[in-house]
């Protein structure tokens, strides 16, 4: 069978070389770097602006950025017909292709975001080492332990207070520098699209500034749920038995609702700012109503109505705004609302990548996507309802490791 | 691109000891330099009033070229236009007329069929499409690696050992040309035959035409016969609003081909 054909269905006239190609990886792809970025840009805000409200989630939103950045290219391997080709871009970059730099974007990007969790957890990593190294008698795991702190101060000890200081500095430096790599990340997710001239609903120099804010938004958006379950989870091991230096549970409440509601501030801000740049470009599309704008009308507003109107921009846009706007934000509340967030904003990359194939390049065609629930072989696992769900459960497993590493909340007595 | 893959080779040689990927060494076939020197520029003149849509041109690519012959994808194919009194277009290629139009009937996909009484039609036609090797390949700009490629005699070219398989050049061409191989599983297209192409021979399907609905020829060479109907008749390309500078020249286009 030919790739794409188990999933597309076609109707009136295709072309008979084409179907749905890019697939629901495609649609992480993009949702993925989003999450990065948006993490990124929000510890930032943080470092480089100095706003203060942030400065807890700052540290938990870098660490959840590295951890996304491993799964961010995940979804292209499992696109891709050959994965352990893929090294070719790095060996024969051709750079009149938008994907050509995907490669030496993101290891920059990487690199810098390492450096910056090094900078930022250097004197626990000299604590833990020179604590380690105390030790008498130790076991083996304590072993390795040493040896990994070792290794990850660099050779480094001096954490003196003008040190630490240069430190900071450091931090600031590389997050400012930080942000603009990071819109670059995925604001050239963006241009992979936009760029495609034969694809009419991708092509506007718009798409890489929209992917921008809705990545920024996605990225806040995780941040504070993960930030969420780990706060509830905290208080409820201070339900259970409250070890005497942790804080109290009122305390532990009034911070967290604290970090929520300034986060979702800029959430908000964010959003609107995503929804007014799509809507131009809906808006424009229909006022110019060039050649192709009887296909987009048909998938827009009948084909895809359900998917862009209430999916998206309902359910996805619309609710969450209106519950983080009316007055005495809860947890709860908060929780949905970044809920369905995310799900706006995967619901965005969605109607993107497989709206744009919709509709057939004859523009007297359409092409259904069916998203393989119950897989049959590897294909219809990878790119279906499987592979999707394990590219999302990906950062979450490595956060879960990474944050052994990199404590995000470990500092937090000495802090308050 | 030669030099780069050159310079890959020995770098990869040097650097790591891996097996050297033999698509690598791959010539551009009909070398260059000769291309150059004799003045070649492979183009394709299609006259749409003398096919008849039998198809016998879809089958004998599938097999010159190894297309999995039941696979519903081809190289080329044709086009089946019927516009109506009421000025409605109704279009297919079932089995990208590997059989020939065999019903009346228009397929619109999902098993429906439109059933059109002759006495509604106000005319009729059939428009054979292949690859436009075009002067401004958009799948050759967008490959991450460089497997599409065009060479110097205008025919663009994938190189099956080096493509990543992204599908980045299906999504670019506008023509919906490009697929991926069934059994190769790399980007797979419309290349004139390049092979026969090289042996001094003719594309299969330009053989297998009956009514002499597809020519090819040499647009640098002034005395190409098709060459000469090209500079001399009234021809036009497909979708040239996409810049991407078609040689796939047609003789009775109709406005409402897509
Ligand atoms: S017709 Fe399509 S595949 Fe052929 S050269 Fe043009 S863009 Fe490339
Ligand atoms: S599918 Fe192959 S030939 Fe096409 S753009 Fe990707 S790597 Fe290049």
């Amino acid at each position: 069978m030919v790739h794409g054909e188990i999933w597309t269905l076609k109707e009136l006239f295709t072309y008979p070389n084409e179907y749905i190609y890019w697939s629901v990886q495609i649609v992480m792809y993009p949702f993925m770097t989003g999450l990065v970025a948006g993490a990124f840009v929000l510890s930032s805000l943080y470092h480089v602006f100095g706003i203060k409200e942030l400065k807890e989630i700052a540290r938990f939103a870098l660490v959840f950025s590295f951890a996304l950045l491993f799964a961010a290219p995940m979804p292209i391997m499992l696109h891709l017909q050959y994965p352990f080709r893929g090294i070719n871009v790095m060996m024969t970059p051709h750079f009149t292709s938008a994907i050509a730099a995907f490669g030496i974007v993101f290891f920059t990007y990487g690199a810098i975001v390492a450096s910056e969790l090094w900078f930022l957890y250097r004197k626990h990593f000299v604590v833990k080492a020179l604590a380690l190294r105390e030790l008498q008698d130790k076991n083996m795991i304590q072993w390795l332990e040493y040896l990994l702190y070792c290794t990850l101060t660099l050779g480094v000890y001096d954490v003196s207070e003008e040190a630490l200081h240069r430190d900071e500095k450091a931090i600031k430096v590389l997050a400012g520098v930080g942000i603009p790599v990071a819109c670059f990340l995925h604001g050239y997710a963006g241009f992979i699209f936009g760029s495609v001239k034969a694809n009419a609903l991708w092509m506007t120099p718009l798409m890489p500034v929209i992917f921008i804010m809705s990545a920024i938004v996605s990225g806040i958006a995780l941040c504070m749920l993960t930030y969420i379950v780990v706060m509830e989870y905290r208080k409820f091991m201070i339900k259970r038995a409250r070890k005497p230096w942790q804080m109290s549970l009122e305390e532990v409440k009034g911070a967290e609702m604290h970090v929520v509601k300034m986060t979702s501030k800029y959430l908000v801000l964010f959003l609107v700012l995503a929804i007014t740049l799509e809507l131009l470009d809906l808006i424009f599309r229909g006022y110019t109503a060039v050649k192709s704008w009887d296909v987009l009308r048909t998938v827009i507003y009948e084909r895809d109505f359900y998917d862009i109107f209430i999916m998206q921009y309902g359910i996805g846009n619309l609710i969450p705004l209106i519950l983080f706007l009316v007055p005495g934000l809860t947890v709860k509340r908060s929780i949905l609302g970044v809920l369905l967030v995310l799900f706006g904003v995967f619901m965005m990359r969605w109607n993107v990548v497989i709206g744009g194939q919709a509709f057939s390049l004859t523009f007297a065609g359409f092409m259904h996507y069916t998203l393989p629930i119950i897989p049959h072989d590897w294909e219809t696992f990878k790119e279906g309802l499987g592979g999707a769900l394990s590219i999302f459960a990906m950062p979450f497993v490595l956060f879960y490791l990474i944050s052994y590493v990199f404590p995000v909340f470990g500092d937090a007595k000495q802090e308050h | 691109m030669i030099t780069r893959r050159k310079f890959l080779k020995y770098s990869l040689i040097g650097a790591a000891g891996m097996a050297v990927p033999t698509g690598l060494t791959v010539v551009h076939g009909g070398t260059p330099e000769e291309a150059k020197k004799k003045g070649l520029r492979w183009v394709f003149l299609v006259d749409t009033h003398k096919c008849v849509g039998c198809g016998l041109c879809v089958k004998a690519c599938k097999q010159e070229n190894e297309i999995p012959y039941d696979a519903n994808v081809s190289r080329t194919w044709v086009e089946r236009y019927v516009v109506t009194k009421d000025g409605k277009v109704h279009a297919d290629s079932p089995k990208a007329a590997r059989d020939g139009f065999t019903s009346p009937d228009i397929d619109e996909g999902h098993g429906h069929k439109r059933v059109i009484k002759p006495e509604d039609i106000s005319k009729a036609f059939f428009v054979p499409k292949l690859c436009n090797q075009c002067e401004n390949p958009p799948c050759v700009q967008v490959c991450p690696v460089g497997a599409t490629y065009q060479a110097k005699d205008g025919v663009v070219l994938v190189d099956r050992t080096w493509c990543i398989g992204c599908g980045y050049c299906i999504m670019a061409c506008p023509y919906g040309v490009r697929f991926f191989h069934p059994v190769y599983h790399t980007a797979e297209k419309c290349t004139f035959c390049y092979h026969r192409l090289g042996a001094g021979m003719k594309p299969a399907c330009v053989d297998a035409c009956p009514f002499g609905a597809r020519r090819i020829g040499n647009l640098l060479d002034p005395n190409d016969p098709v060459t000469r109907i090209i500079e001399d008749e009234r021809v036009s390309v497909l979708k040239e609003e996409y810049g991407t500078k078609p040689q796939v020249y047609y003789i009775g286009l109709s406005k409402e081909v897509k």
